[in-house]
């Protein structure tokens, strides 16, 4: 064989869309911004609940979203439908949002200064899980009606992110769900992961949600410990 | 679907090297893929064939070095090895565990003819 042409490269099969997402964070820090990626499985109420978060926020701060769906416009008209900006980003046969889409996508929001930018991302438990977008951090929604086994079934998402929602609390007492037993499933796979329990449709946990935001702004604020 | 993604990566980061070093054809690609990774070697497999279809990496063999998975435990405080998330750990039984190794997804060596 001839060494020659054989090569070691060790490069990062991921590196091109990290690089980007870290260009993102670059530019979400200097412009003030928190950045919250929220993902979670079809149907868990992504949007509901973006709807009722930003009608509220936006009283106290700008707010604008980024909105990855395969197709349609739908989910951006529901917040622009609230007075607020959103920009929608179809992947096409694609899965996920990668860090060039949010990039391009940030660059058509208006700025957003001392204020949080929202995406939802494509409704899928897997593949978003790869893909940093430069984010302040994950929020995965989990609702009710899903089963308390998910994060043992898509373990790589709940480790990504620092705050599982357990969205459509309001439902409980209809369904057998065991939100004990969903905490320690999610714990199995992520120690560190917080969680929190809304109604997006009755608003009830959003005071919670709310003040757990304005905690990441002040972690982000604070000066770093060396 | 996102091994797709990740194989157009792959294809990416062949044809940038093979460009800088002026070479036309790959005989071979090497991955290393730690199991903890957000990708099974048989997915990555099967997408690469179909994504290097007329690229240079068309008929390279694709090899795959498979990583083992490890993780501190914050309850017992010993490195250990583990297979999968949301596993206990083998020495004390707690889920206290923190991912130290095996997320890797890499290009590690490439040969051209």
């Amino acid at each position: 064989m001839n060494s020659e042409r054989l090569v070691q490269i060790e490069r990062d099969i991921l590196g091109k869309n990290n690089r980007i997402a870290a260009d993102n964070r670059t530019r979400f820090v200097a412009d003030n911004v928190l950045v919250f990626n929220l993902v979670s499985s079809p149907g868990a109420g992504k949007t509901s609940l973006l709807v009722r978060a930003v009608s509220e926020l936006k009283r106290s701060r700008p707010i604008g979203v980024i909105e990855g769906d395969q197709q349609t416009s739908n989910d951006a008209e529901r917040i622009r439908s609230v007075g607020v900006p959103a920009i929608q980003v179809n992947t096409g046969k694609g899965c996920h949002l990668d860090a060039a889409m949010i990039g391009e996508a940030y660059r058509r929001l208006p700025l957003l200064t001392r204020g949080i930018l929202f995406i939802e991302n494509v409704g899928n438990l897997v593949c978003p899980a790869a893909f940093d977008l430069g984010e302040t951090c994950k929020i995965v929604v989990l609702s009710t009606t899903e089963g308390e086994d998910k994060p043992l079934k898509y373990p790589d998402m709940f480790a990504a992110s620092s705050l599982m929602l357990v969205n459509k609390i309001d439902l409980t007492p209809l369904l057998a769900f065991d939100l004990p037993k969903t905490v320690e499933y999610a714990r199995r796979v992520n120690p560190k992961v917080e969680v929190l329990t809304v109604s997006a449709r009755t608003g009830e946990g959003f005071g919670a949600l709310y003040a757990w935001i304005d905690r990441q702004g002040r972690i982000k604020d604070a000066p770093e410990r060396t | 679907m996102h091994e797709m993604a990740l194989c157009q990566s792959i294809i990416e980061i062949i044809e940038d090297e093979a460009r800088r070093r002026s070479l036309s054809q790959v005989r071979s690609v090497c991955l290393e893929i730690g199991t903890l990774s957000h990708v099974a070697p048989e997915a990555i497999k099967f997408c690469f064939a179909v994504v290097a279809a007329r690229t240079i990496a068309e008929n390279a063999a694709l090899k795959i070095v498979e990583l083992p998975g490890g993780a501190w435990c914050t309850s017992c405080s010993k490195s250990v090895e583990i297979l999968r998330r949301g596993e206990r750990c083998p020495c004390c039984g707690s889920y206290q565990l923190q991912v130290t190794t095996g997320e890797q997804m890499r290009v590690k060596e490439l040969e051209f003819d």
